[in-house]
């Protein structure tokens, strides 16, 4: 049975018929077309297609968006503002952060949701905020590290 | 060019593809949609080993919204493999399936759930056969057989090199240790799981696009696999989000997606499902290891004798290759005079393991290297003191007749000892550790050496194993065409700095379009660290190429020697007048229009230097990547449980062409090291893997991670492109071993297997309190004759081959 959704996503209202059943994570990237939202499981074990909801990080691979209707999504196409990339971006991109760029999305946002909540965390924070976050790449050491930037020049620009 | 007038080269600058990557932009296999595409899946086999009796696709072709079912009887009948040597894979099974996860049949339908829903109604008949799912059954039961070919039954592989003569090499030795080994098999486990799209077009060319890692070998084996020219094929590599050697073979949902795509006449997806993606696998090989080393009282080796038995699974895949890197790379890194390496690869009913991060070589190096550390405590000596004393000569061959050129792993071990403070930490053999409640806090060493690309192709042929066409025109921009495929490692950056560097650009001007085997020259394929090395070199030799036309239709313009112009900010001038100079974008027109269309290529092949003896293909690199590593952990002697707190590793990258990046292979590689030696295990319970998921399948988040100390060092190697050599790999290799040995430090006890879980640690503390040997690992080996060795003369300390030799190199490339 398909359904309409009201959804609001990335600032704008996006109406969608979908049947129930159907994820965020589909709808995002089949309904949407907005495929910077990756998958890794699809059982809510790697993060990756990690989005916000109202600023908090959720799993769009288990939420179903007829419960989150009318809340503010963010994904990774809406981190940037007005053309700007998130300091986060920023410090990702020049600090090699992202390798194969699969899991940074899902990252990202979870740090985003960090940094809005604790601007200035400490790396064991960083740890603890991005540990439901699978990365093969990086290690990790260059994700800490560029959080770490992120979060001295966003508190250097207040 | 004089490494101090470097522009790019060394600088810590972003990836070229950063930009895209964290806004989303990037778009991977699966982010591509085309008009009426159809999407595939898969019906697999649910049985180990299983005759197929009857397959019935009638009740799934009804199902409203499928376009297509197919098997195995739709394709051509062809076994195919990614070595010439094991072509014993089907893309649809046909008469048997060999171990659950099989493919056996595919649909294309409007949509994944209608897939889904079809693949459930395919009737399958299977006549269970007796599946063999380890080394001891397989080799138990040779009245059953995987495969009707190989060495022998179940055997893939057996192969047996003897470099001088090992048994007067222990009779000269004063400590001669026997030791036993064991390495779990684990996974490449990328975020990304694999995809493809296949477009059948109506004028009879098919295109395909996939998150492989090498477009080349898929491009050449969809020849053979559909029998359709590769003159009509097309294959896009799609930006890799994770590879680690997990997407280097043809695989069945590429091969079904071109079929359903030919068939229904529209484009088809097929994206892997996780549990799919352990089950395809192709990951690290479970291996048994034996291994014999004589050594001096003051250290030295006087010979080595190993013995391998791979799990090898199902399928031939890159085993063959694979079953020789666990022999023929130990001899690089210390003095070896005295060389014997015996390996056989077993078939069993599981996943077919293959190349992943090291390739068959961080299992030999967890022997060694726990070996030394034992040797070490025998006589005496501080492990990071005697490791420094027998590192091999720079320029001279090996035992196993490998040419190594430059070896920084003495600066290595010196700086890692240095920054981990070594000195301080390790307290030689007989203190215990300090006690703080149940923890104990211990130190580990281990060193390595890695391939920079391997030496041989992986079909025979004496054509370039690397191209690239560069072009430049009026805009001032220039492309960088070559069919290397980037998986997050940074290719296609090294791609841009280096003609960059050579013609005085901004990296931001050069373009480098995805590998595409239409557009594109051949590259062989992301594997074995060959692509900063064998891409770079062709890419130096396009540009220089593009930099003298350029530099004489400027020389005319100035009126001045060619040879006093320098390519730097976008501007060719003669530094003197620089006032002068001729900005690029008008360079290039004075070269077109004196050369006409600018587009030059360049060509790499390794310098030829196979071994001469049977064999002797696999091992041979350019040159060699080194590293040494320290890890500091504590150890919980009431849970078993290992707390890593840093890891100290120095690496020899030749030259850091981009120092961020190797950074990250480096901090990468060591990570995966740790998942392996702490946590990783692709392991099987009745045929069926007893955790496909990623939550239960364990790998390191950040609260397992330690600090990783990276320390790089530059050798400038006179093979690799502006002296670099590999770093994506070989900083895995030391890490298991070097953790092994701090948990011996820390708590006394030796865990000769990975991975080194609480249970074993417990197992070890039991058997120390009971007064017993206090190691837990494999007590046997198999009854097992390895072929009659080959004999070959050692080739020890011989001097290297002349370094500056290889085909397709110009006089002006040669450094």
């Amino acid at each position: 049975m398909k359904v309409r959704l009201a959804l609001t996503v990335n600032g704008e209202s996006r109406e969608v018929l979908a049947p129930v059943h159907k994820t965020l994570l589909e709808v995002l990237r089949e309904d949407l077309g907005l495929t910077g939202t990756k998958h890794g499981c699809e059982l809510g074990e790697c993060g990756t297609c990690t989005v916000l909801v109202d600023g908090e990080p959720v799993l769009s691979c288990l939420a179903l968006p007829v419960a989150i209707e009318g809340r503010a999504i963010t994904t990774i196409e809406g981190m940037a503002e007005g053309g700007e990339l998130h300091p986060l971006q920023q410090a990702f991109a020049e600090l090699g952060a992202a390798q194969c760029g699969y899991c940074t999305p899902g990252i990202l946002l979870t740090a985003q949701a960090l940094l809005d909540e604790t601007p200035t965390p400490t790396r064991d924070e960083i740890k603890e905020a991005l540990a439901g976050n699978l990365c093969r790449c990086t290690g990790y050491t260059k994700i800490l590290d560029a959080v770490e930037l992120a979060s001295m020049r966003m508190g250097a620009r207040k | 060019m004089n490494k101090h007038e470097f522009s790019i080269i060394g600088q810590p600058l972003p990836k070229v593809d950063a930009w895209a990557k964290v806004v989303g932009e990037t778009r991977y296999a699966d982010d591509l949609v085309m008009p009426r595409m159809a999407h595939g899946k898969l019906l697999r086999s649910t049985h180990p080993h299983a005759l197929i009796k009857r397959i019935d696709t009638a009740r799934a072709q009804a199902v409203p919204g499928v376009y297509a079912v197919i098997t195995g009887a739709d394709l051509p009948r062809v076994k195919f493999g990614i070595l010439p040597v094991s072509q014993d894979e089907e893309a649809l099974c046909n008469e048997r399936v060999r171990m659950v996860g099989d493919a056996v049949a595919a649909v294309a339908a409007q949509d994944e759930e209608t897939a889904e829903q079809a693949c459930r109604l395919i009737d399958i008949e299977y006549e269970p056969l007796p599946a063999l799912m380890s080394i001891e059954e397989s080799l138990g039961h040779p009245e059953i057989r995987i495969h009707e070919y190989g060495d022998g039954p179940n055997v893939h592989k057996n192969v047996a090199l003897q470099f001088g003569d090992v048994e007067a090499a222990f009779a000269r030795a004063d400590l001669v240790r026997e030791d036993v080994f064991f390495y779990e098999g684990n996974t490449h486990l990328p975020m990304e799981q694999h995809a493809a799209v296949a477009q059948w077009g109506a004028d009879g060319k098919l295109t395909l696009w996939s998150s492989t890692q090498t477009p080349h070998y898929v491009h050449r084996l969809l020849a053979r696999i559909l029998d359709v020219p590769a003159a009509h094929i097309r294959v896009i590599a799609a930006p890799v989000g994770g590879g680690f050697g997990g997407k280097l073979d043809p695989f069945a949902h590429e091969i079904a997606a071109c079929k359903l795509s030919q068939l229904t006449g529209r484009p088809v997806k097929i994206t892997l499902t996780r549990e799919e993606v352990f089950y395809v696998h192709r990951g690290r090989h479970p291996v048994l290891m034996w291994l014999k080393t004589g050594f001096t009282r003051e250290g030295e080796i006087t010979g080595s004798h190993i013995k391998t038995w791979l799990d090898g699974g199902a399928y031939g895949s890159y085993g063959v290759a694979s079953t020789f890197y666990t022999g023929v790379i130990n001899p690089v890194t210390y003095r070896m005079p005295v060389y014997k390496f015996e390996g056989a690869r077993v078939f069993t009913n599981k996943p077919p393991c293959g190349p992943k991060r090291g390739h068959g070589t961080p299992q030999p190096r967890f022997a060694l290297e726990v070996q030394i550390d034992k040797a070490a405590e025998q006589l005496g000596l501080d492990p990071a003191d005697m490791r420094r004393r027998i590192v091999c000569e720079p320029f001279t061959k090996t035992a196993n007749h490998l040419t190594v050129t430059t070896i920084g792993l003495g600066e290595c071990i010196d700086k890692v000892v240095e920054a981990s403070g070594w000195r301080e930490k390790w307290r030689g053999w007989q203190t215990g550790a300090p006690r703080r409640g149940p923890l104990r806090r211990g130190v580990g060493f281990a060193c390595s050496a890695y391939m920079t690309g391997a030496g041989t192709a992986i079909y025979w042929n004496s054509m370039p194993h690397s191209g690239v066409v560069l072009r430049a025109d009026r805009s001032g921009g220039i492309s960088v065409l070559c069919g290397a495929t980037d998986i997050g490692q940074g290719s296609d950056s090294i791609l841009a700095y280096l003609p960059a560097e050579v013609l005085g650009l901004d990296p931001k001007d050069v373009h480098v379009p995805p590998a595409d085997t239409t557009l594109t020259p051949v590259d062989l394929g992301s594997y074995s660290s060959r692509v900063t090395l064998m891409c770079g070199m062709a890419a130096i030799q396009a540009a220089q190429r593009l930099r003298a036309v350029i530099a004489r239709a400027v020389a005319r313009k100035l009126e001045v020697d060619a040879e006093l112009l320098v390519f730097r900010d976008r501007k060719v001038g003669v530094p003197d007048d620089w006032e002068k100079a001729v900005p690029f974008p008008h360079a290039v027109e004075l070269a077109e229009a004196m050369h006409g269309v600018l587009a030059f290529p360049g060509s790499y092949a390794p310098p030829k230097r196979a071994g001469k003896y049977k064999g002797g293909g696999v091992g041979p690199s350019p040159c060699y990547s080194y590293s040494a590593c320290a890890v500091e952990l504590t150890v919980d002697e009431e849970t078993g449980e290992i707390e890593l707190h840093d890891v100290w590793i120095g690496h020899d990258v030749g030259r850091a062409l981009n120092p961020l990046l190797v950074e990250g292979q480096v901090e990468g590689s060591v990570y995966m090291g740790i998942g392996e030696a702490l946590m990783e295990a692709q392991v099987f319970r009745k045929g069926l893997h007893k955790h496909p998921s990623m939550l239960e399948y364990k790998s390191p988040t950040t609260l397992e991670t330690p600090e990783i100390h990276t320390i790089l060092v530059e050798t400038d190697d006179p093979e690799g492109p502006f002296g670099a050599k590999e770093a994506g790999q070989g900083p895995l290799l030391p890490v298991l071993p070097a953790i092994a040995n701090a948990v011996y430090n820390a708590v006394g006890v030796r865990v000769d297997e990975v991975p080194i879980s609480p249970e074993k640690v417990l197992k070890g503390l039991d058997l120390k309190r009971q007064g017993k040997t206090p190691r837990v690992g494999p007590e046997r080996i198999p009854l097992f004759k390895f072929k009659e060795p080959l004999v070959v003369e050692s080739a020890f300390g011989q001097p290297a081959d002349a370094v500056a030799v290889r085909p397709f190199a110009d006089q002006e490339t040669s450094r």
